[in-house]
């Protein structure tokens, strides 16, 4: 009964996403201009890629337990790849999309292979070291690929008609939707089937699913080549909706914004990193506008000069929900907000205690 | 018959979704030793950390006359509760005299009474407590417990692991210091609790099924094995 | 020659800067199983602060004591601020590892977000004592007089801490806490004087990188504590979380690496080496370098 009345929301809710380009109506500074102009449908459409790559991510910290400090480097193999392939190399759209799936599988296969011999710590510092190492390498800038802190634009001789030009950023719009709901469904298919039991209970307890005989590594890099591939996909939404990529997509600090955004919206739903995403995204672009409003500026100089940062009010806001709202703004729409944050570093406590401190 | 030194009143205490203590209320009379007794994982060293404050309980424990149950462990430590873990838990990196030195709460640490129960104590001070053997190691934690003077002791399996001639050794050491101290011992070796204890606790089902004297109960054979499920005098 | 004495003397430099921030990461995570991620913030605001006080105290006429005097007050800024955050926002989420390591990742963005928006992301050039540009020369290298200020410094601490960790009754407690902290409150010690105090300390040794690191660039900008502190992560790693000694192995191995293979082979390729280098140490040894104990 909740599951179809889940499944109705959710229909309902895309259904009146996809009609938003059909919107012709003010927005009062919510977005700096009317909702179906040009402007907005990007940054919505930015907001709608983000929370699917933020779903990615929960699938892999949220459900499985997973706390990868590396995940902004399948998201920027997306980025790159696209960008580069059809503008440096001159492949066709097809064959750079092509090429980037190839290795949006068989990178994570092979780093994942890797990393997932170590957990806890351990695992969330050697994803950290191979995010580090290729935000290092398109820094280096070999043979001119990757355009160092310059970036590289998409050649959109390449593109289809339809995703050139401002007039078509509404085609952009659904398509970064059909991204979300591409990785909506598959997401919610994946964590209620078999395997997706599997990686709820390894992030409770791995030694139990050991015990019981499965195998957690094959689960383990199962999630992550799923996850990982998933947010390459994002990666190519984005770097049509913004034209090129840059190398702000590789550094770790992207990758806590994603941790940042997934926390927001409340770890371990189905939905809740979705609208941590949006909101992350929003806020991210938005609050810079508004801090040049009249109201924030007739504040004070020291209440003024820091709100007009979005990390700080980012930050802030994270810090506050940790403390008050560790469901997340997910924990808001249910009667008990759920804890967050199970037990998935290595303690080096005994975990009783821990365990104790949540009676 | 005067107030009893411990009081625990309904403790109830979960492990992860697992109810170990289901209501546990006993009283530990002020000098001797009570032994608290049990199957293995029964809930005994779950009971003895949850006096602690290592391990949240719900219920009362009341030491002296004062409600101890939602103190910090160190302030319930600070009231005179030494502890004596399972498994020792001395500080491997550390130096024996250090170890000591770590468990100093006042001015008044009895380094005398503990190098005369361990002379070896005083020859090892320097050497790291990581290279001990178990029955070395085992002195430490004792050694390091008695260095101040308790309300109540509590001690877990003192004699697990160790040969027969140190089983001995420890018995000994705990039946002197229980002459001045009062302990709360869980024990398996039922030879010890028979030489040291003058009453006892069955744990069973997370709950009390037997509390009084240590005789009565161990001089029964049948209901020593329907409540622990051994043989009289062994024990391992 | 010479220019092999530069690199390693500009390695050990670097390898300094690293065990600074290394030893307070690795004391807070040995101890209190939090891993600090606005440690990046404490370097920051050590830098800035020091960098701000200097240009208020005209007072003092040379240039040398100003320098000194403003770096003492960078170095109380990290110590007051390494303390606050333990208690106001570590504190109380004690035992609930996540969430601390999350509320960290929090500030982090929230003090950087504010020093860029008191001071601007532009880099500053920062006050270093003339004599610090100079050059000695050693076995024919010309090798500016800050690298040695560095290595000293970290020698220092390094010196500092470890005497701190033997001889004292917290620095007992701290060696104990990182081996069993429960097994510490079980001897009726309140170990929560020792986490502001490790908070504390990890704070000072930050801001000294911080301020270190102004002099070793010439400059500073609000990111660049940040992208310190990665390597500071992989030195920390290798080195194995809650050693001390095992970090400054890790930070010397580290910074002479980077150094030697940024020059030998190409640009670049140092970084891409360090991290291989953890990569490595962790799928051989995931303790890294070092066991568990604080020495």
């Amino acid at each position: 009964m909740k599951r179809a009345f889940g499944i109705l929301i959710a229909v309902a809710v895309f259904g009146l996403l996809a009609l938003v380009p059909k919107i012709s109506v003010g927005t009062h500074g919510v977005f700096s201009s009317e909702l179906n102009s040009p402007g907005t449908l990007q940054l919505l459409g930015l907001m709608l890629v983000f929370g699917g790559v933020a779903l990615t991510y929960d699938l892999l910290f949220g459900f499985t337990g997973l706390l990868s400090f590396g995940h902004a480097l399948y998201f920027a193999v997306g980025v790159y790849l696209t960008a580069i392939a059809t503008t440096r190399w001159d492949w066709s759209l097809g064959q750079a999309l092509g090429f980037t799936a190839l290795v949006g599988i068989l990178l994570p296969l092979v780093l994942g292979t890797v990393s997932l011999r170590v957990g806890g710590i351990a695992f969330a510092m050697v994803t950290l070291a191979f995010a580090e190492a290729g935000s290092i390498l398109v820094d280096k800038n070999p043979h001119g690929w990757t355009g160092g802190e310059e970036g590289v634009p998409v050649a959109y001789q390449k593109l289809p008609e339809a995703f050139v030009g401002v007039l078509n950023t509404k085609n952009l719009y659904w398509l970064a939707l059909g991204y979300l709901a591409v990785v909506f469904v598959l997401v919610n298919w994946a964590v209620d089937s078999s395997p997706g039991r599997v990686w709820q209970a390894i992030r409770e307890n791995e030694r139990r699913v050991e015990i019981l005989g499965l195998q957690p590594f094959r689960f383990k890099l199962m999630a992550f080549v799923l996850s990982a591939f998933l947010a390459t996909a994002g990666g190519v939404v984005y770097v049509l909706l913004i034209g090129g990529a840059t190398p702000q997509v590789t550094t770790p600090s992207f990758t806590l914004a994603l941790l940042l955004m997934v926390v927001i919206g409340g770890t371990g739903t189905r939905w809740g990193a979705v609208l941590g995403g949006a909101v992350y995204t929003f806020l991210d672009n938005r609050l810079l506008d508004w801090s040049d409003s009249e109201r924030i500026q007739d504040l004070p100089n020291v209440l003024s000069t820091p709100l007009s940062e979005p990390l700080f009010v980012l930050g802030t806001l994270f810090i506050l929900l940790v403390y008050f709202l560790p469901g997340g703004l997910a924990g808001l729409a249910r009667l008990r907000p759920r804890r967050s944050g199970v037990a998935l570093l290595d303690e080096p406590v005994a975990t009783v205690e821990a365990e104790l401190e949540r009676v | 018959m005067s107030d009893p030194l411990l009081s625990v009143r309904d403790l109830h205490v979960y492990l992860g979704p697992s109810h170990v203590l289901q209501g546990v209320s006993f009283d530990v009379p002020k000098g001797g030793v009570t032994a608290l007794l049990g199957r293995n994982g029964v809930g005994k060293t779950t009971t003895l950390r949850s006096l602690l404050g290592l391990v949240r309980p719900r219920g009362s424990v009341v030491l002296d006359g004062q409600d101890i149950a939602r103190l910090p462990t160190h302030r319930i430590v600070g009231r005179g509760v030494g502890y004596v873990p399972e498994d020792r838990d001395v500080f491997a990196g550390l130096t024996v005299k250090e170890n000591l030195e770590l468990a100093e709460r006042n001015g008044n640490a009895r380094y005398d009474l503990v190098y005369e129960l361990f002379p070896e104590l005083r020859e090892r001070g320097e050497q790291k407590a990581g290279t001990l053997s178990g029955g070395q190691q085992q002195m430490v934690a004792i050694g390091r417990a008695l260095l101040n003077e308790n309300r109540i002791l509590l001690v877990d399996e003192p004699t697990k692991g160790l040969a027969p001639l140190l089983v001995t050794e420890v018995a000994r050491v705990l039946e002197r210091v229980s002459e001045t101290e009062t302990m709360l011992l869980v024990e398996q070796n039922l030879g010890v609790v028979k030489r040291i204890a003058r009453d006892a606790i069955v744990l069973d089902g997370g709950r009390v099924t037997y509390a009084g004297p240590a005789e009565e109960l161990l001089s029964d054979p049948a209901r020593v094995r329907s409540l622990l499920g051994v043989s009289g005098a062994g024990g391992h | 020659m010479d220019t092999f004495v530069l690199l390693t003397i500009t390695g050990l430099a670097l390898g300094a800067m690293y065990f600074l921030i290394a030893s307070g990461l690795s004391l807070i995570y040995g101890l209190m199983g939090v891993l600090n991620f606005a440690h990046g913030a404490f370097i920051t605001v050590g830098t800035y602060a020091t960098w701000f006080s200097e240009t208020k105290l005209d007072a003092i006429g040379s240039s040398p004591l100003r320098f000194l005097v403003a770096a003492a007050i960078g170095l109380a800024a990290g110590a007051v601020l390494g303390a606050l955050v333990e208690i106001v926002l570590i504190r109380p989420l004690y035992l609930r590892h996540i969430e601390q390591a999350l509320v960290t990742v929090g500030l982090s963005f929230v003090l950087i977000a504010l020093v860029e928006a008191i001071w601007g992301p532009t880099e500053r050039i920062y006050p270093t004592p003339k004599w610090m540009y100079e050059t000695t020369t050693i076995l024919g290298a010309q090798i500016p007089n800050d690298r040695f200020v560095e290595i000293a410094a970290a020698a220092g601490v390094l010196l500092a801490l470890l005497g701190f960790l033997r001889y004292t009754r917290y620095g007992l407690i701290i060696r104990a806490g990182v081996e069993n902290r429960a097994m510490v409150t079980a001897l009726g010690i309140d170990v929560k004087k020792a986490f502001t105090l490790v908070f504390a300390i990890g704070g000072v040794a930050a801001a000294l990188a911080g301020v270190l690191a102004g002099v070793y660039y010439g400059s500073v900008d609000p990111t660049q504590g940040t992208s310190l502190l990665i390597f500071a992560f992989i030195v920390t790693v290798i080195g194995g979380l809650g050693s001390l000694t095992g970090a400054a192995v890790a930070a010397v191995t580290v910074g002479l690496l980077q150094q030697y293979a940024n020059y030998y082979a190409s640009s670049g390729t140092g970084d891409l080496a360090v991290v291989l280098l953890l990569a490595l140490t962790l799928l051989v040894r995931p303790g890294g370098l070092a066991p568990k104990v604080a020495h």
